[in-house]
């Protein structure tokens, strides 16, 4: 047995004799997995009886969607162009008095063309469209997005747009005078049929907003709603147009409006009101639900207890003497700094991936028991939460072991370790203004928490990707880069002062 | 009484780290207070006087800290057969430790909170200086250096007692946040030491308690954990 082994057994001999320790790290994992499972969390879903389960629509991708519009369309076959010209976006928004909402467009309202395999929520659909405060936009197929100009529609400068299905490829293009046309995007939407639903549509995302008062900060906000005015419209090429249908899709998914969906055609005039939106779905504040992130809150309190083992398993050398036997019986003094960090980091990883494994896989079924919508993640990003909580877990040990052999007394590095590691992810989720939270979940060793992030941001749809939402400023990997790195430099300055200081 | 406050005051006087700690516990509260209100956004301008004082944050774990190590020194020292035999009423210690423990913590609070509002009045747009979030601050801390005090002496060992009094000021609030019952939620805030003692600061929004009531509970909360470890200390060995 070479020397390494023979260190590494005596550490883990150690580790595994002193109860504390024990008896720590198996609290860790029993916290995790009691706060994963205890029915904190309420919803309705399914509580009142059958149809009151929350089924979200599937889109072509796979992936939960939102699909709720108010629509105006007709079946056209083959191939052929349709063209409107958009001369006003207007809306309503919620309020501080809930009966009296305010006028007001959000900046992902939608108004204009769109070419959908059919009226069922979650089918695949091209649409070129003006919005509230993202210009012109193709999109398809719910994750897709292609910026066009990036002017508003007023009615001084209204906005030509066009869609043209060719086979499987529909091209949509705007234009300022209805003359000279620019493409905006070609869009191949998954599986259209020959017969397609082709109109106008209308819809307005959920708004919502930050506020930061008492002792959370949250957000407050609601349905909101978006009126597009349109005229001119016209198919052309092989579409020849017959009358016009009016439809909610999804009107009841999405919460109530603040009015009906509403259609009024004065001659060439469309005025068409929506509420809803099209996008794929996201948990937090402008969506429904919680993502599988917020099963795993009791990571943080396990943090804390694995924190305190990892500190402890060297002050407590210290603080007993045991410092000195340890280095006259293993003299290679990073030998044996790195035995312990391998020891202590194993033991908690595998704590750490059972208690993550438990709550993914049994805590989702307790949310949805209790009612609550949770947005299933994707296997490898489930798989990338359980592991990653765990190796999470895992380096923040040995960054309280570096901290603790740096610092010698254990009440010091403990507390050291909890501030640097646990107190920015408390601050950025309660007291913090996103900014300053976003900052702080960059740059502390608290970023490895974006290991946890279940839910994909979308540039696309309005939402407040805060931490608090469970969306964390950095990607997942790269979050871990950066305890990993707050790691490396404690343990090598651990290993510095190791060797230059008596013990 | 005296003589018990007068060695106590010398212990933790001439104990090396107390001074360090002290100037940590201003350096951090004041630090953390600038930097939050440097920040600039939408969501900046809520609660000025509550976000000038955002460093309390950090400064009640070096409190903690502090007062933790009042007591657990004594016992990873050994230095505790000493005082109990220069003393032998074992609470008159313990009482002698928080006078002191509470002494101290309120000057270097009142200098910290101070701090923070100062650096607050330069950074942040004018606000109006509120009396109440200050002192309930400075209250603040000195009751969790009370809560820490009865914590290190019920438990004895000084990091299992730290990691005992970072959970229930750091971890409550947390797990608080994440259930949405919102009856639970507003019992949980009502009786968690940090976020009940931290409605002291707020000056906007309706409060899940009252400022001085959540001071309330917190020193509720400090008086059963000196409770506790005077009764600790008065049934076991040293």
């Amino acid at each position: 047995m070479n020397a390494f082994a023979k260190t590494l057994r005596a550490e883990w001999t150690k580790f595994r004799t002193v109860r504390g320790w024990v008896i720590g790290t198996v609290t860790a994992a029993g916290v995790i997995m009691a706060l994963g499972l205890l029915p904190g969390l309420q919803g309705s879903c399914g509580k009142h009886g059958p149809g009151s389960e929350c089924v979200l629509p599937v889109g072509p991708g796979g992936e939960e969607v939102t699909d709720s519009f108010a629509f105006v369309h007709q079946p056209l076959a083959g191939d052929g162009s349709i063209t409107v010209r958009v001369t006003a976006l207007t809306g309503l928004l919620p309020g501080p008095n809930p009966d009296e909402p305010r006028p007001g467009v959000v900046p992902w309202a939608k108004a204009g063309l769109i070419v959908k395999a059919g009226t069922g929520q979650g089918s695949s659909y091209a649409a070129v469209m003006v919005t509230g405060d993202h210009g012109v936009r193709m999109q398809h197929d719910y994750t897709h997005d292609i910026a066009g100009s990036p002017s508003a529609v007023t009615a001084t400068a209204p906005r030509w747009l066009r869609l043209t299905r060719t086979g499987d490829t529909v091209t949509g293009a705007e234009s300022v005078d209805g003359s000279s046309w620019t493409t905006v995007g070609i869009a191949r939407p998954a599986g259209l049929p020959a017969t397609v639903e082709v109109g106008l549509f209308v819809t307005s995302p959920q708004y919502a907003e930050e506020v930061n008062e008492s002792l959370m900060s949250g957000a407050m906000g609601g349905p909101s709603q978006a009126t597009g005015t349109f005229d001119h419209l016209a198919p052309q090429g092989g579409w020849t147009g017959a009358a016009w249908q009016r439809d909610s899709i999804g009107a009841s998914s999405n919460g109530p409006a603040i009015r009906d969906s509403g259609f009024v055609r004065d001659g060439d005039v469309f005025r068409v009101t929506g509420s809803g939106d099209i996008a794929p779905a996201v948990p937090g504040a402008a969506g429904t639900g919680a993502s599988v992130t917020q099963t795993l809150v009791g990571t943080f309190v396990g943090l804390i207890v694995v924190v305190v083992v990892g500190a402890m398993f060297v002050t407590a050398e210290y603080r007993r003497g045991l410092i000195r036997t340890t280095l006259t019986a293993s003299p290679g003094r990073i030998r044996v700094l790195a035995a312990k960090a391998v020891v202590v980091g194993a033991v908690t990883f595998a704590a750490g991936l059972i208690a993550a494994a438990v709550v993914v896989v049994l805590g989702q079924r307790v949310l949805r028991s209790n009612g609550v919508y949770v947005h299933p993640a994707s296997t490898p990003a489930e798989l990338r939460i359980v592991a990653g909580t765990a190796a999470l877990l895992a380096v923040a040990a040995i960054l309280a072991l570096g901290l603790g052999s740096l610092l010698r007394r254990s009440v010091t590095a403990v507390t050291t370790a909890v501030v640097v590691i646990v107190l920015p992810y408390l601050l950025a989720m309660t007291v913090l203004p996103t900014d300053a939270a976003q900052w702080l979940l960059r740059v502390s060793p608290a970023a490895a928490f974006a290991l946890q992030q279940a839910a994909p941001e979308y540039p696309q749809v309005a939402n407040l990707y805060t931490p608090p939402n469970g969306y964390f400023p950095l990607p997942p990997w790269a979050g871990f880069a950066v305890l990993a790195g707050w790691t490396a430099l404690a343990l090598g300055a651990a290993a510095v002062m190791l060797r230059r200081r008596d013990a | 009484m005296t003589f018990a406050l007068h060695a106590e005051w010398t212990k933790l006087r001439t104990s090396p780290g107390t001074l360090a700690l002290l100037v940590v516990v201003v350096a951090g509260t004041v630090g953390v207070s600038a930097a939050a209100a440097a920040c600039s956004g939408p969501g900046c301008g809520a609660d000025l006087p509550k976000l000038s004082l955002t460093g309390v944050q950090l400064g009640q774990a070096v409190v903690a800290i502090l007062a933790v190590l009042v007591m657990g020194n004594e016992y990873s020292s050994g230095m505790v057969k000493v005082t109990l035999t220069a003393v032998p009423r074992r609470s008159r210690v313990l009482a002698a430790k928080a006078v002191v423990v509470a002494a101290v913590v309120a000057v270097a609070a009142a200098v910290a909170v101070a701090g923070s509002l100062i650096v607050g009045r330069l950074l942040l747009p004018t606000h109006d200086l509120v009396l109440r979030p200050a002192v309930g601050s400075v209250l603040y801390l000195v009751l969790v250096g009370l809560l820490s005090l009865g914590t290190a002496t019920a438990v004895r060992n000084p990091a299992a007692a730290i990691s005992v009094v970072l959970t229930l000021l750091y971890a409550l609030p947390i797990v608080t946040g994440v259930v949405t019952d919102p009856a639970w939620q507003k019992h949980l805030q009502q009786i968690g030491p940090a976020s009940a003692g931290l409605a002291a600061q707020a000056t906007t929004g309706d409060l899940v308690i009252g400022p001085w009531k959540g001071l309330g509970v917190l020193a509720l909360w400090a008086f059963g954990a000196l409770l506790a470890g005077g009764a600790v200390l008065k049934r076991r060995d040293a």
